[in-house]
C-alpha cells in the first residue's frame, strides 16, 4: 500500500528529493521566462546574464541581494513555524508592519538615553514582542472564539496598514515634516552596515544596504531549528501540526499551543523592521513591508519549512528581487512588471507544481538503478 | 458438483513496489457455498478480495466468474459480473431514507421517482425472496447497526449480485446479532447466492461456512471442509506454528482501589448523554474488562479516565486525585500520577504518523528525563530507548529512524503498547489493545497486560471483542448506551449472557 502511494517507480534517493527537484522546478520556471522574455522581443540568454549579474556580479550587488534574503529568511521562518503547527500565518505582511512599529517607538522613546549595546537589543526585543502580540490577537481568536486564523491573519494585515497610516500622520510624524515618516534615530540607534562591520576587520565591500540584520536572520535558522526539533515544545508544537488529537492524548494544551506558535510567527516576521527601519531608513516609514510577508510563504514553502530549505529559498528570492531590479533598469522592455511575473513564475513552479516533475526524476532513477543493476 | 465454479483464481500475484502482497494464488469457490477466507493481517486476503472487486488489477494471474474469463478493472466490471461486497465500514448516508440508499448510485435516470418506486417493488421482492425485512422509509441513521448491515447487502443484491464478498462483518455486532447475519447468509446461499466471507474470528468461520481457505504470507496455505478443521488447526496454519489460544493466568489478588468512578455522566454540545451515571473502580492487580458493541460509550468513558474530556457531572478519584467538574484534570497530569493510556484509535491518538518510531516513542513523555535535559531533547536517548521498546515487544522492523506511518498497524500497536507500560504505570487503560494485531501477537500482549496485573498495576480493557474479555478480565462490566449495564465476575461470564446485555436487555430479562 505504502509503496503503491510511492509510484511505481519508487522513491527518489534523499539527496535528489531535497535538492534536485526544487533546481528541476526552478530551471522549468526559467524556460518559461525565456520563452515569454523572447515574446517580448529580448534575447533570453541577454537577459538572464543581466538578471545573474545584477543578483551578485559587484559586491554590491551581493550586498543588495542578501539585504533583500534577510527579510526573506524572517517572513519565511515566520510562515514555517506557524505551519509546522498546523497554522497558515497570512498576516506576516503586517506582524512584520507592528514589528517595526515596536522597534521604532522603542528607540523614538529610550536613543537619546541608551548607549547603542543597550539600545540595539532593547529595539530588536520590542520589534520581537509587538510582533509576536499582533500576532496573539488572531491567536487568541482561533483558539478560544474559533475563528479561522486564515481570515483573522489577512484582516490583521489591514489592521496593521490602517493603524501605522493613523499613527505616522498623526502621532509619530516629525514635528513641521510633510511627509508622513518620523524623526530620524539617534545613531546609538542604528545597526551598523555590513560595510562598517567589515571593515573593523579590515574587509572592504561597497556600500549597500546589507547590515547586521543578516546576522539575526542566521541566528533565527539556527534557534528556529533547534527549537523545532531538540526541544519538548518544538516537538509538541510539531505533533500539534501533524494530528491535534494525538497532541492532546499527551496532554499538550492546543490553546496555550496555538499562541505560542503565533506569537514566535509574529516575532520572527517582526524583525523585517529590524532590517528596513534600523539597518536602512532610520527612522519610521510607511509601507516598509512591501509584501515580504507575503512573499515569505512562497519561500517557506519552497523550503519546505525547513530554516536550512529557507535560507536557500530566501537566498533565491533576494537575487531575484536585486536581479530582476536590475534587469528592469538595464533593459526597458522589461518593466517592474515583468519582473513580478517572473517571481510569479518561479513561485508557481517551485510551489503550486512542487511535485510535478517528480515522476519524470522517478523515471529517471529507476532506469538507472535498473542499467546499473543488470 | 457439476458445471463451472462460481470464481476461479489462478495465480493471482500482485505487488506493492517491493512488497508481494499476493504471491500467486489459485482457488476455486464453488456455486452456492458459504466460504470463508482466513488470515492475519497483512496475509493478502484484502488484497486479494479487492482485486476480485476491481479494486486493485492482478500482476498477473486469471479470474474466471462462472467460468468466463473476466477482467475486473473497476467495481463497475464486478458489478456488472454480480460481485458485491459489503465493506466494515458501511457505505451508507445517515441522513436518507433506506430507499434512497439503495437507490444511490444506480438511480436508473436523471429524475428520482421512477427509480425510487422500482426500488421500493424490488425491495419488496428482495424481503420477501431472501427474508431481509427493512422498512423502506426509515431514515438510515434511526436503525440499528445490524439492521444498517442488512441494508448494506440488500444494496449489493439490488444491484444484481450473485457473490457477495463480506469483509469482516461481525466487527460491530452484537453475538446475536452476528447469528442474525449468519442466518441471512444461510438464507442467500439457499437461493444459490455464493458467500464469501472474510474473518479473523476462528469461531465465525466453523459457524458459519462450509469451506475455508487459509491465507499466510501473501499464499493461500490450505483449503479445508470446516467439517473437516478445527480453530487449533485454523490458527496453526494461519500463523506457521503452533498457538495456545487458551491463556493461562492465577487468580488475582486485587489490592487498594487506584482508580474509582462515581457517578460518571458526560453530556455533548448537543445535548447528547455519552456517559450516563457510570461509577466503577479498579483495584490494584486486578484486569476489569468492558465489553460492549463498539460506540455504547466505552470512547468517551477512556477519554474521562484519561483525562483527555472533563465529565459534566460526577466524580473521579485517581490514586487520591480527585477530579470533576470543577477541578478539572489532563493527559499530562494523569501521565504524572502514573496513569498509562492505550488509546483505542492508534492512529488518530497514540502517534503521529509523520514522525519517526523513534519519536512516537516518547509521545506524551517528552519533556521527561532521560529524553529532555536542560530544556532539550536528547535525540541518542530517544533512539535507545525506541530501540529499547521495539525489543522488548518485537516490533518490526526494528528501526527508530522509520515514520511511523510505515509500520503495519499491529507493529504501531505493539510501538504504542510498548511506550505505555515500559514505564510501569500504576493504572493502564488499555483501549481495544489488540485491534488489528496479528494471533501470535494477541498472545504475546495478552500476557504482558497479565503481568502488568500481576505486578500491582490496576487494567481497565476495553474491547469489542468478547473473546478478549473472556481471556483477560476478573470481572467483566458491559456498557450500553453509555450507562454500565451490568457486572459478572469471569468466571461465571459466557457469551450469551454478555451478549443479551451488550444488546442492552434488562439483567432480569437475561436470568429469564
Amino acid at each position: 500500500m505504502i509503496a503503491s502511494r510511492r509510484g511505481p517507480s519508487g522513491p527518489l534517493p534523499a539527496w535528489a528529493d531535497v535538492a534536485l527537484l526544487p533546481l528541476v522546478n526552478v530551471a522549468l520556471a526559467f524556460v518559461i521566462v525565456g520563452i515569454i522574455v523572447r515574446v517580448i522581443g529580448v534575447d533570453p540568454l541577454q537577459a538572464l546574464r543581466l538578471l545573474v549579474l545584477g543578483a551578485i556580479g559587484s559586491s554590491e550587488s551581493i550586498g543588495y541581494t542578501l539585504y533583500y534574503t534577510t527579510n526573506f529568511i524572517f517572513t519565511g521562518l515566520a510562515v514555517a513555524v506557524a505551519f509546522h503547527a498546523g497554522l497558515f500565518n497570512i498576516g506576516g505582511e503586517g506582524q512584520a508592519y507592528l514589528g517595526g512599529l515596536g522597534c521604532g517607538v522603542a528607540i523614538l522613546a529610550l536613543d537619546g538615553v541608551l548607549p547603542a549595546p543597550l539600545m540595539i537589543p532593547v529595539a530588536i526585543v520590542a520589534a520581537a514582542l509587538f510582533g509576536a502580540a499582533w500576532a496573539a490577537v488572531p491567536a487568541c481568536l482561533q483558539a478560544w472564539r474559533g475563528s479561522h486564523i486564515v481570515i483573522t491573519t489577512i484582516m490583521f494585515n489591514f489592521l496593521a496598514a490602517a493603524l501605522m497610516v493613523y499613527l505616522m500622520v498623526n502621532v509619530l510624524i516629525a514635528p513641521g515634516s510633510m511627509t508622513p515618516q518620523s524623526r530620524t534615530f539617534a545613531d546609538s540607534a542604528s545597526l551598523p552596515s555590513m560595510q562598517q562591520a567589515l571593515s573593523w576587520i579590515g574587509i572592504e565591500v561597497a556600500t549597500s544596504a546589507l547590515n547586521l540584520s543578516i546576522v539575526l536572520a542566521v541566528l533565527c535558522c539556527i534557534g528556529v531549528w533547534v527549537f523545532l526539533w531538540h526541544t519538548p515544545w518544538g516537538y509538541a508544537l510539531r505533533t500539534m501540526g501533524h494530528n491535534p488529537e494525538a497532541a492532546v492524548y499527551a496532554g499538550t494544551n492546543l490553546r496555550h499551543m496555538t499562541v505560542l506558535a503565533m506569537c514566535l510567527s509574529g516575532a520572527l516576521a517582526g524583525f523585517v523592521g529590524v532590517n528596513e527601519l534600523m539597518g536602512v531608513h532610520h527612522r519610521i516609514v510607511l509601507d516598509f513591508p512591501a509584501g515580504y510577508g507575503f512573499a515569505g510563504i512562497a519561500v517557506a514553502l519552497m523550503g519546505r519549512s525547513h530554516p536550512l530549505g529557507i535560507a536557500l529559498a530566501a537566498l533565491l528570492f533576494g537575487a531575484l528581487q536585486q536581479g530582476g531590479a536590475e534587469l528592469a533598469f538595464e533593459i526597458p522592455t522589461i518593466t517592474r512588471e515583468m519582473v513580478v511575473v517572473i517571481q510569479g513564475l518561479v513561485i508557481l513552479f517551485s510551489g503550486a507544481l512542487f511535485n510535478m516533475p517528480r515522476p519524470w526524476l522517478q523515471v529517471l532513477f529507476s532506469h538507472r538503478r535498473d542499467g546499473s543493476g543488470a | 458438483m457439476a458445471g463451472a465454479a462460481a470464481i476461479e483464481l489462478t495465480g493471482i500475484r500482485k505487488s506493492f513496489g517491493s512488497v508481494h502482497a499476493v504471491r500467486g494464488v489459485s482457488l476455486r469457490i464453488e456455486k452456492g457455498v458459504i466460504a470463508g477466507i482466513v488470515g492475519e493481517n497483512g496475509a493478502g486476503k484484502s488484497t486479494l478480495m479487492s482485486i476480485l472487486y476491481g479494486l486493485y488489477r492482478a500482476d498477473e494471474g486469471e479470474i474466471r466468474v462462472d467460468g468466463r474469463p473476466v477482467r475486473m478493472d473497476s467495481p463497475h466490471d464486478a458489478i456488472a459480473h454480480g460481485i458485491g461486497m459489503v465493506h466494515q465500514h458501511f457505505m451508507l448516508v445517515d441522513t436518507f431514507t433506506v430507499l434512497e440508499n439503495l437507490v444511490l448510485g444506480a438511480e436508473g435516470g436523471p429524475l428520482l421517482a421512477g427509480g425510487l418506486s422500482r426500488a421500493r417493488a424490488e425491495l419488496a421482492r428482495l424481503a420477501r425472496e431472501y427474508g431481509l425485512a427493512v422498512d423502506p422509509d426509515a431514515r438510515l441513521g434511526d436503525l440499528s447497526v445490524g439492521e444498517q448491515q442488512r441494508v448494506e447487502i440488500l444494496k449489493v443484491l439490488y444491484r444484481g449480485a450473485r457473490i457477495l464478498i463480506l469483509d469482516e462483518p461481525s466487527a460491530v455486532l452484537t453475538p446475536q446479532e452476528t447469528d442474525r447475519l449468519f442466518r441471512i447468509l444461510r438464507v442467500l446461499r439457499e437461493r444459490g447466492v455464493t458467500v464469501v466471507l472474510i474473518t479473523h474470528k476462528l469461531h465465525e468461520i466453523m459457524a458459519a461456512t462450509e469451506h475455508v481457505y487459509v491465507m499466510r504470507q501473501g499464499l493461500v496455505v490450505a483449503d479445508r471442509r470446516t467439517a473437516d478443521t478445527s480453530p487449533e488447526e485454523l490458527a496453526e496454519l494461519m500463523v506457521g506454528r503452533k498457538v495456545r489460544l487458551q491463556l493461562d493466568k492465577a487468580p488475582s489478588h486485587a489490592g487498594e482501589v487506584l482508580l474509582r468512578a462515581d457517578h460518571l455522566s458526560l453530556v455533548d454540545r448537543r445535548g447528547v448523554r455519552l456517559l450516563d451515571d457510570v461509577s466503577l473502580q479498579v483495584r490494584a492487580g486486578e484486569i476489569v474488562g468492558i465489553a460492549g458493541v463498539s460506540g455504547n460509550g466505552q470512547t468517551e468513558l477512556l477519554q474521562v479516565l484519561a483525562g483527555i474530556r472533563a465529565p459534566t457531572a460526577g466524580r473521579l478519584v485517581v490514586r487520591g486525585r480527585e477530579v470533576d467538574a470543577e477541578n478539572l484534570s489532563d493527559p499530562a497530569e494523569m501521565r504524572a500520577l502514573g496513569v498509562a493510556h492505550v488509546p483505542e484509535d492508534r492512529q488518530r491518538y497514540g502517534m503521529v504518523a509523520a514522525f519517526e518510531a523513534a519519536e512516537t516513542s516518547i509521545l506524551g513523555y517528552q519533556s521527561e528525563p532521560p529524553f529532555c535535559r536542560h530544556y532539550l531533547l536528547d535525540g541518542p536517548a530517544v533512539d535507545r530507548h525506541c530501540a529499547t521498546l521495539m525489543e522488548l515487544f518485537d516490533v518490526r522492523p526494528r528501526e527508530p529512524g522509520l515514520r511511523s506511518s510505515s509500520f503495519s498497524g499491529g507493529n504501531q500497536q505493539k510501538l504504542v503498547l510498548a511506550r505505555e507500560m515500559a514505564r510501569h504505570p500504576r493504572v493502564l487503560l488499555a483501549g481495544q489493545p489488540t485491534r488489528g494485531v496479528d494471533i501470535g501477537a494477541i498472545e504475546f500482549i495478552h500476557r504482558e497486560l497479565v503481568r502488568a496485573r500481576d505486578a500491582g498495576c490496576a487494567v481497565l480493557v476495553v474491547s469489542v471483542e468478547l473473546d478478549e474479555i473472556l481471556t483477560l478480565a476478573d470481572r467483566i462490566l458491559v456498557m450500553f448506551a453509555g450507562r454500565i449495564v451490568g457486572e459478572v465476575p469471569a468466571g461465571t461470564a459466557d457469551e450469551r449472557t454478555l451478549g443479551l446485555l451488550m444488546a442492552g436487555a434488562q439483567p432480569a430479562a437475561v436470568d429469564a
